[in-house]
């Protein structure tokens, strides 16, 4: 019997591994920056080339940062929802317009309803490499303090946000 | 089909594999003036995951993420930067992950060191299985 033990031991352990292994999702890879400072940035704004939008816009606030693509699926996805966050007054949310085209990016706020407090234009994508964006949508929590709190991959909807989000704000408002 | 016929088939094929790559290169940039940069321009983008088509490397996607990378590639080795600056600049944006051969740090020690782990843990329990067999008298098989 004791003889046995020991492989049969390695192969319960081989196919948990394994099991973890297939249920994890690999396109979702954690983010660097998690519990670091947000990477700076000053975009022009969407809606007016000569404004600026960036880390300075909400200093001193806690934010979502929302990376968005009038050509992403998801994004779309997801716009009703931010529409209602906004609409409840939940979070001031600003946007990083990836990779777009302004004129598109601006009929779709007019059609869908404008969720952001202000979006910034990141047409070269140089904002979106800093902050290591490879598939629209993301949505960062970023802490009055700056610091990235937690990062979302896809579409955010009311279930995620109510496990994922809600209680990392209740707790950062609650240690302030 | 005659001989010659069966020639041509042949020659359009072979010039087609032959011209292929060529035509379906990926990376439509200008390439360096300075061929040392090229050089290093071509290996760093070899070594770059691209994160959204994961099994390709950057040089070999022609998804947008990465032409974009090659683009910043590109940039920081015109600025005149070393290779471990441009590593450095992926990984603290994109993780480890970018990497296809991560670098030793105390996050990814264990990939490193699994490898000889497994071949000295199955050396250790193939010698112990040798000298068990040894100690058998010859002839007794079980």
């Amino acid at each position: 019997m004791g003889r046995f033990l020991l492989p049969v031991v390695a192969v319960v352990a081989l196919v948990i591994v394994l099991m973890i292994g297939l249920n994890r999702e690999p396109s979702k890879i954690p983010s660097p920056f998690i519990d670091k400072p947000a990477p700076e940035f000053d975009l022009p704004s969407l809606s007016n080339p000569d404004a600026r939008v960036g880390s300075a816009s909400f200093a001193g606030q806690m934010v979502l940062v929302n990376i968005w693509a009038t050509w992403c699926v998801g994004c779309r996805e997801e716009h009703a929802f931010l529409n209602e966050l906004r609409r409840q007054g939940a979070i001031p949310i600003y946007g990083i317009n990836w990779r777009d085209n302004r004129e598109s990016a601006l009929r779709w706020l007019n059609e869908l309803g404008n969720p952001y407090v202000a979006s910034g234009f990141d047409a070269d994508a140089r904002v979106g490499i800093d902050w290591g964006a490879y598939g629209a949508p993301e949505t960062f929590l970023i802490s009055a303090d700056g610091i990235v709190l937690h990062k979302h991959m896809g579409p955010l909807n009311p279930h995620i946000w109510q496990n994922d989000f809600m209680p990392m704000i209740a707790l950062e408002g609650a240690t302030k | 089909m005659t001989l010659r016929t069966r020639m041509a088939c042949l020659l359009a094929v072979v010039s087609l594999l032959v011209g292929a790559p060529g035509v379906f290169a990926i990376d439509t940039g200008k390439p360096f003036d300075d061929p040392v940069l090229q050089a290093r321009y071509e290996s760093i983008i070899a070594e770059v995951r691209c994160l959204v088509c994961q099994n390709e490397s950057i040089k070999d996607s022609n998804a947008f993420l990465a032409s974009d990378l090659r683009r910043e590639i590109r940039r920081m080795l015109e600025e005149g930067r070393t290779d471990g600056e441009i590593y450095d600049f992926l990984v603290d944006r994109y993780g480890e992950f970018v990497l296809y051969r991560p670098r030793a740090s105390g996050k990814t020690l264990f990939l490193w060191i699994a490898p000889g782990l497994l071949l000295f843990g199955g050396a250790a329990q193939l010698a112990r299985v040798v000298r068990r067999r040894m100690a058998l008298p010859i002839g007794d098989d079980s």
